[in-house]
């Protein structure tokens, strides 16, 4: 492992470089179509929000893209080079983390430890606790993650504090494309944010960065595109900065008049007849 | 505060959330607030223990006088090295969040293959030992393999060897119901009458302060250099200083009657070599990490069934390290060896000492800890001439009493949102 992690910079290509390409992806379980057709694009210095309904097939495509559930059919390309990921361990070797939502983090362990977790640095047989400790401050000073301190147990960190470590070991491997899984799906106002900061400066690295989630403030908030997916094939894509949270919603709904826009119309509605009423009044 | 968090300190200064680099825990105030912050979350640490051996000692003393002196704390520390070695290993597998309910029986099975081959066969007292170590390992792989390879839990696979390893006991004892190891051979010898000359404990009681304070000397030093905050230098000295004195009043105490025992010396080398691997090797993290979360232990790319077969193999290897021990001290191995208690006081032991049933979470020198309260209890119902259906009773009730307080400091752990 390189003395630092994550000044790696020349390996990582340019800002808007195509890292990681899907074209063409099929995955069937049994008679469900989970994904057809879908293409799908990471590039260097971007953060894709990957949306959609519940079933619409987002994690199906993490996984393909982990490595954790291969594509039946379909091209996998990694900066413009065919590859075939069959396992986790291929997807990191080219350089795609991945954060599931489960964590997969060991509570009774510091901070330090679940970083270097099965690739602790040694001198001789004995572990190199003060090596590991700096690197570990280093790394969170780099991406500007708090913690109370890096020697507590992580059962003691908060959500966000959590998620904050399980990305940040993420980077450990100097990956060029991250996938977040929900990353802020058990957290509260605070948190999310933190965790938002942190996809930020993933951003600033030159990472591509694929981050699933429902909240779409959130994905209003950090992402630059957005790929909605809905009943397994793409159903739009968008430039974050022209298109309206609406917009998203029916589309990931799939329908003009349907239960989430009739009730936005009717709050639109109502509360339009209420500053009407407050204005009459006033006069 | 050291240069690689010079950039926050200015921040730290306007934030207060901001203590990343605060990461000294040597600082004896903030040691002080971790350490009350710990026991509001649940973390009591050695305290329950210490506090009840001191409690222990102070009811046998009172009840009869000769509980603490030179004599009965020779025999007390030859009492605990077997079942503190079987504890050893029971504290590796409570740290993977398993069980091993099978070291009794293994450690009988060794105690008969040890006396088999060393009286009846004629072998050296070392080739006896080695092997009967070898059958431990063999039967620890056995169960691990068991375990990992067809799924069955381990309370299973080592109920069932509880009876397999017992059987085969009997079996290898044959139609003898006692074997005595020869007074004059090395075997009893070494179990009942040797002792640490006096240069030999003045030397350890001296040697081993001096190299604990050199270890913390060299991590201060690597951390100073890596730019890591640290903390008094008065901190290691002193607790080196109070290990120097503890270390000297046990000898000078243990001196006045026969001296410290050798097989105790053995325990603790043993203890302190498993505690140097647990917390200090890579092998080590990953028996924590198995215990805390498997699934992440095994992203993380760690062999995970092969650590646990491992694990196993390495505790049955103590436990018949341990029931031959037993046997060098009593002289025999019968068919009762590694019968009774044996089980329950080496689990208790380990619990006791601060092992979590829960998996992942071990005090340090926990077994030690554990085997002098369990020895202390049922050395001083000895002195009382008092049956052992009470000492049972007794020591059953410590044990339920130490799961209680792992289980509550879990639930406090919960509750403080860890
Ligand atoms: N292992 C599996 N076996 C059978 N069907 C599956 C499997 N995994 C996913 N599916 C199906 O594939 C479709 C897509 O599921 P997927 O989990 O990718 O959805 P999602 O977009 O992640 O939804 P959510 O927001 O609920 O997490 C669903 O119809 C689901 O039932
Ligand atoms: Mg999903």
């Amino acid at each position: 492992m390189s003395a630092d992690v994550l000044s790696t910079e020349p390996h990582t290509p340019p800002v808007g470089t195509t890292l990681l390409s899907l074209t063409g992806i099929q995955k069937r379980f049994g008679a469900v179509r989970a994904l057809s057709d879908v293409d799908f694009e990471v590039r260097a210095g971007e953060v894709v929000a990957l949306i959609g309904d519940n079933g619409a097939g987002k994690s199906t495509l993490v996984k393909v893209m982990s490595g954790a559930g291969p594509a039946d059919e379909g091209s996998y390309r990694i900066e413009d080079r065919e590859v075939s990921i069959h396992t986790p361990a291929a997807a990191s070797a080219h350089g795609v983390a991945t954060v599931f939502q489960d964590l997969a983090i060991c509570d009774n362990l510091d901070v330090v430890a679940n970083l270097f977790l099965g690739r602790e640095l040694t001198r001789g047989v004995a572990l190199d606790e003060a090596e590991m400790e700096r690197r570990t401050v280093e790394l969170l000073e780099q991406l500007s993650v708090k913690l109370p301190s890096v020697r507590i147990p992580m059962a003691s960190l908060s959500g966000g504090q959590r998620q904050s470590v399980a990305i940040v070991r993420a980077l450990l491997g100097s990956p060029k494309v991250v996938l977040l899984d929900e990353p802020t799906a058990a957290l509260g106002v605070a948190q999310t944010a933190q965790v938002l900061n942190l996809v930020e400066r993933l951003r600033e690295r030159g990472l591509g960065v694929v981050l699933i989630s429902h909240n779409m403030a959130d994905v209003m908030a950090v992402a630059d595109r957005a790929v909605v997916l809905r009943l397994g094939r793409v159903a739009g894509r968008f430039a974050m900065a022209d298109v309206s949270r609406e917009q998203l919603v029916a589309t990931i709904t799939g329908a003009d008049t349907n239960v989430v826009s009739e009730r936005a119309a009717r709050v639109a509605g109502r509360s339009a007849a209420t500053s009407a009423g407050t204005e009459g009044t006033q006069a | 505060m050291s240069t690689s968090t010079d950039s926050t300190a200015d921040a730290a200064a306007m934030d207060p959330a901001v203590p990343v680099p605060d990461a000294a825990p040597q600082q004896p105030k903030q040691m002080l607030r971790e350490r009350l912050a710990g026991l509001r979350g649940g973390d009591l640490g050695s305290l329950p223990v210490v506090v009840g051996l001191v409690v222990i000692v102070i009811v046998f003393q009172s009840l009869n006088s000769t509980f603490l002196n030179s004599f009965n704390l020779v025999n007390l520390c030859l009492q605990i090295a077997a079942v503190g070695i079987i504890a050893t290993g029971v504290t590796l597998v409570l740290l993977l969040g398993e069980i091993d309910l099978s070291v009794g029986s293994v450690s009988g099975l060794a105690a008969a293959i040890l006396a088999v081959l060393n009286v009846n066969e004629g072998y050296s007292p070392v080739v006896s030992l080695l092997a009967a170590a070898l059958g431990g390992l063999v039967i620890g792989t056995i169960h691990g393999l068991v375990f990992t390879k067809l799924g069955v839990p381990s309370f299973i696979v080592t109920l069932a060897g509880l009876l397999v390893w017992q059987g085969a006991q009997l079996q290898v004892l044959g139609s003898q119901g006692t074997i005595n190891l020869p007074p004059s051979g090395g075997l009893q010898q070494f179990g009942r009458f040797s002792y640490l000359a006096d240069w030999q404990a003045y030397g350890l009681a001296v040697v081993l302060p001096v190299l604990f304070l050199a270890a913390k000397l060299a991590t201060r030093t690597r951390r100073t250099r890596a730019g890591l905050p640290v903390g008094a230098l008065w901190v290691p000295v002193a607790q080196a200083l109070l290990l120097l004195a503890v270390l000297l009043a046990v000898v000078a105490k243990l001196s006045i009657d026969r001296g410290v025992p050798w097989i105790f010396v053995v325990f603790v080398a043993i203890l302190s070599l498993i505690e140097y691997v647990l917390r200090r090797t890579r092998y080590g993290r990953a028996i924590f990490a198995v215990g805390g979360n498997i699934e992440a232990a095994r992203r993380a790319g760690i062999k995970v069934d092969a650590l646990r077969t491992s694990v196993f193999a390495i505790a049955s290897m103590l436990a018949a390290v341990g029931g031959t021990v037993a046997a060098m001290r009593l002289g025999f191995a019968n068919q009762s060896s590694g019968a009774a208690d044996t089980l329950i006081n080496a689990i208790a032991a380990a619990v006791i000492g601060g092992t979590s049933l829960f998996g992942g979470r071990s005090r340090m020198y926990s077994a030690l800890l554990g085997a002098l309260v369990i020895g202390a209890i049922a050395n001083g119902l000895d002195l009382l001439n008092l049956s052992s259906a009470l000492r049972y009773i007794i020591t059953g009730t410590v044990l339920l009493l130490a799961v209680v307080i792992d289980a509550l400091a879990s639930r406090g752990r919960r509750s403080a949102g860890r």
